[in-house]
């Protein structure tokens, strides 16, 4: 198996090379620099800064250089944040991302979980008719509509909960960026896991083991849905690869520090570093993301195997 | 092989009495539907006594599979039940799971059609076997584990301690099928249900099983309830039999009765169903439709890092010869090729060797170089289902080939081709506006051959196309093939695992095993005088359906 990860991971190289190589080019075609203001930099200033960002060289030189520095796991200067290293920005706003996303990817799964098994094994009634109707609302309603809501009424109504900051992660500082970024997960969690749930408990060895009168929870959890929590991982893949780098609407909002409001700014200030930067990172999550998918597919599924 | 009989002395076991551990009383089974209500069972009355073994037989749709399964409380949720069902004297139909789980499985267990699907793919069958041995209390895990191999060792499952390491997926049919009937007696249980447990697989295989099956009962001494479409197993093995139809118990008594003396017109016809009659002969100077010399198909298995590939000879150097209007029937079993090597004569897959078809070389033959003799050659599947598209009515599956074969033909002529052909296959020309979901597995079997009918071929070759229907169709479908092939001078090939059907329909029959030919001969050299071990055994397992017609 261990082979089998490192294949994967090499195999992941290339893929990543052309990601870069792509993404560097489309950035430097798009219009403007990162020094160009409104009111334009005197051309002694604007000639200074361009040799310090080595922007003077011609663009393979750049490319090259770029790759070369990658390579040693540096990402680079900001062009923007002046006194920051791309290396220095990730690693502050990274870890936030990545404990925001996991748990919420969490809740996702035990709620979407939860809802979505109980809607299949009520399949057609009530329950399973309302936990739909409230994941369909739940994906169709926007992210930025969900939380200036939930922290109107918890947060300036009720006065529960903080309506913005992070303050190092506290719990309550938390909750309801997590359950607005949750929201939409556990909806599709819940869909998907309806559906296939609904088909495993139709199959032939549910049935067997129904007329061999084993127990709710055996047949429920050990032989349904551990065939129907596959249709789940593959989907929790890329989803947790988008969840883990951040979102933009829910850290602006709330006020996170977050790697998310990166992707924005980076692209808006032309601030060539951070663009690449972010992308790689966000390569790399789905790359791993979709290796830890295969790796779960093969422990849920003997049939699955790597040699 | 006589299944026990443990009839009380002058009982009358025809009516339930001081013996009867399972008595279904005025069972209704209704299902509802978006068309509306279905009542698949209507009102039956079964019971069974202690140690014997009672068929209930019926083509599909008779309810009979409903019965059982809405005793035991396996019914699709949209299921509802009537009656009443008594396990010695217990009333069982509508109990909480909670109560009747104390029964299913430990008092009454069952056995399914389905071998490949009724084990969870995801568990050994370590742990399937051991599952309800412990949650009925009867076993802990670690004796359980030594029951376990026991249990496979009874069945007769070579290695048992290795094999009960093993995952479903790396067994065979028949295989998981001992290991579901090892799962049925883990509790030593009162009744055993087995739901068409051999319909699924290869004749020499279900021989093994229904052996094994009545060698248990002996020794174990347990009543089995036998659900079945086959009368020769009724036959072999029940001591009563109930005759469902409709949802209804047409007629019941025990078997020498019913075999002997039918009563009800519906008996008489299930046990009228098997293929009769005989292909007439045709001259050995009619002129060679098919000349094959040698053809192998080899499929090759992808080659992996520091893995050599591997490759499979699926059929291996066969020759054979047909003539116009003969039919060479090609009996194996699952995996012996002979579904390949029909799709490589049509050159419908790469093969070595030489392929001549009415005197014209086709081996390797281009798609666009076999084109204009597609339309001569034709192929007709197993299943009635899967090959007709449900998107397209029935005028439109017929006369799809005539677009591609004979494209001047205007829409009108084509309209009159598809009357043409579906009265061939004795079906209403009226038909031909519905869609395939409205006819039954044999009409819609009969649309396939007017689908093939209306290009006027020469060569049809029929791969399996009777085993997905009940015996009374078969034998009807086997009637019309046999008459178009008269009319028309028809060569067939005829694939089939099914010996009785290769019998009624071949000239000359090719026995395949693992790719290669055991024997070949005309059809009563090889029936009536077998040669080789292989070829034995396979008519031995048959025996009783050949020896109805013989």
């Amino acid at each position: 198996m261990m082979r089998y990860v490192l294949g994967r991971l090499l195999s992941a190289i290339p893929t990543l090379f052309l990601i870069v190589t792509i993404s560097f080019f489309l950035i430097r075609v798009a219009p403007g620099g990162p020094f160009d203001l409104e009111r334009p930099l005197e051309a002694k200033v604007m000639e200074n800064l361009n040799k310090i960002y080595n922007l003077d060289k011609s663009i393979p030189e750049q490319y090259l250089l770029y790759l070369q520095n990658l390579v040693q796991g540096e990402f680079g200067p900001s062009f923007f944040f002046r006194d920051f290293s791309i290396n220095e920005l990730f690693a502050q706003s990274l870890p936030i991302s990545i404990q925001l996303g996991l748990s919420a990817l969490t809740l996702a799964l035990i709620v979407g979980g939860i809802l979505g098994v109980s809607a299949a094994l009520r399949q057609n009634h009530g329950l399973d008719y309302s936990i739909m109707a409230a994941a369909t609302f739940g994906v169709t309603i926007p992210n930025f509509v969900v939380a200036p809501c939930l922290t109107l009424l918890f947060g300036v109504s009720l006065g529960w909960l903080p309506v913005g900051g992070w303050e190092g992660g506290k719990l309550q500082n938390m909750i309801l960026p997590v359950i607005t970024l949750a929201l939409p997960q556990v909806a599709v969690v819940a869909r998907l896991t309806r559906g296939s749930m609904i088909e495993a408990l139709r199959s032939n060895h549910v049935r067997t083991a129904r007329a061999y009168g084993l127990s709710a929870y055996t047949i429920v959890v050990v032989h349904a849905l551990r065939g129907a929590i596959l249709p789940v991982v593959s989907y929790l893949g890329p989803a947790a690869a988008a969840l883990l780098t951040g979102s933009v609407v829910i850290e602006t909002i709330f006020g996170i520090p977050g790697i998310g409001r990166y992707f924005v700014q980076g692209a808006l200030n032309r601030d060539y570093t951070l663009v690449m930067g972010t992308v790689v990172v966000v390569a790399c999550f789905v790359i791993i993301f979709n290796i830890i998918v295969d790796l779960l597919y093969a422990l849920l599924d003997p049939r699955v195997r790597f040699d | 092989m006589r299944w026990i009989q443990k009839i009380a002395k002058g009982a009358d076991v025809t009516k339930p009495n001081d013996n009867t551990v399972l008595q279904i009383s005025n069972l209704k089974v209704d299902f509802e539907t978006n068309t509306g209500e279905v009542n698949a069972v209507k009102g039956v009355n079964i019971h069974v006594d202690a140690g014997e073994t009672v068929a209930i037989v019926g083509e599909s749709g008779s309810g009979k599979s409903q019965s059982m399964m809405a005793a035991m409380g396996l019914l699709a949720s949209n299921g509802r039940t009537q009656g009443s069902v008594t396990y010695k004297g217990e009333e069982i139909l509508g109990l909480p799971s909670g109560r009747l789980n104390k029964i299913r499985g430990a008092k009454i267990t069952m056995i399914f059609q389905e071998p490949m699907t009724s084990l969870d793919p995801l568990y050994t069958i370590e742990r399937q076997l051991c599952e309800p041995m412990v949650q009925h209390g009867n076993y802990t895990w670690a004796t359980a584990k030594k029951r376990a191999v026991e249990l496979l060792e009874l069945v007769g499952i070579p290695e048992p301690a290795r094999k009960v390491k093993a995952y479903p997926y790396e067994m065979s049919g028949g295989q998981r099928q001992r290991v579901m009937i090892a799962m049925a007696l883990a509790n030593d249980p009162d009744i055993l249900i087995a739901d068409e447990p051999t319909t699924a697989l290869d004749v020499t295989t279900q021989a093994q099983i229904l052996e094994l099956m009545a060698e248990l009962q002996e020794r174990l001494g347990m009543a089995v309830v036998f659900i079945t479409h086959d009368l020769t197993i009724v036959e072999r093995i029940s001591d009563r039999v109930y005759v469902m139809k409709q949802g209804e118990v047409v007629e019941e008594g025990a078997t020498k009765e019913i075999f002997g003396a039918p009563k009800h017109a519906y008996t008489k016809m299930l046990l009228d169903a098997e293929p009769t009659g005989r292909k007439d002969q045709v001259e050995d100077s009619a002129p060679l439709v098919v000349e094959a010399d040698d053809v192998r198909v080899e499929f090759e298995t992808e080659a992996g890092f520091l893995k050599p590939n591997h490759v499979l000879r699926a059929v291996d150097d066969i020759s054979l010869t047909v003539r116009e209007g003969q039919t060479l029937g090609i009996v194996g079993e699952s995996g012996s090729g002979k579904s390949t090597l029909g799709r490589a004569l049509l050159q419908l897959l790469p093969s070595s060797g030489r392929v001549v078809y009415c005197g014209k070389d086709i081996t390797g033959a281009s798609r666009k170089a076999m084109r204009p003799l597609r339309k001569e050659m034709q192929l007709i599947f197993q299943d009635p289902f899967g090959s007709l598209s449900p998107r397209m009515t029935v005028g439109q599956i017929i006369t799809e080939g005539l677009l591609v074969h004979e494209p001047h033909l205007s829409a009108a002529e084509r309209d009159k081709r598809a009357c043409e052909a579906l009265e061939e296959v004795s079906m209403d020309a009226a038909m031909r506006n519905r869609y395939p979901h409205e006819f039954s597995g044999g009409q819609r079997q009969r649309i396939a051959i007017a689908r093939t009918m209306v290009l006027k071929p020469k060569l049809v070759v029929l791969d399996e196309p009777t085993s997905a229907l009940d015996r009374t169709v078969q034998k009807q479908v086997v009637e019309l093939l046999r008459n178009l092939q008269k009319e028309h001078g028809l060569t067939y090939l005829f694939i089939s695992h099914d010996l009785a059907v290769v019998r009624a329909m071949s000239d000359t029959v090719m026995v395949m095993q693992k790719g290669q030919v055991v024997e070949q001969g005309s059809a009563s050299e090889i029936f009536d005088n077998p040669q080789q071990d292989y070829t034995k055994t396979l008519v031995a397992a048959a025996a009783l359906k050949l020896e109805e017609f013989a």
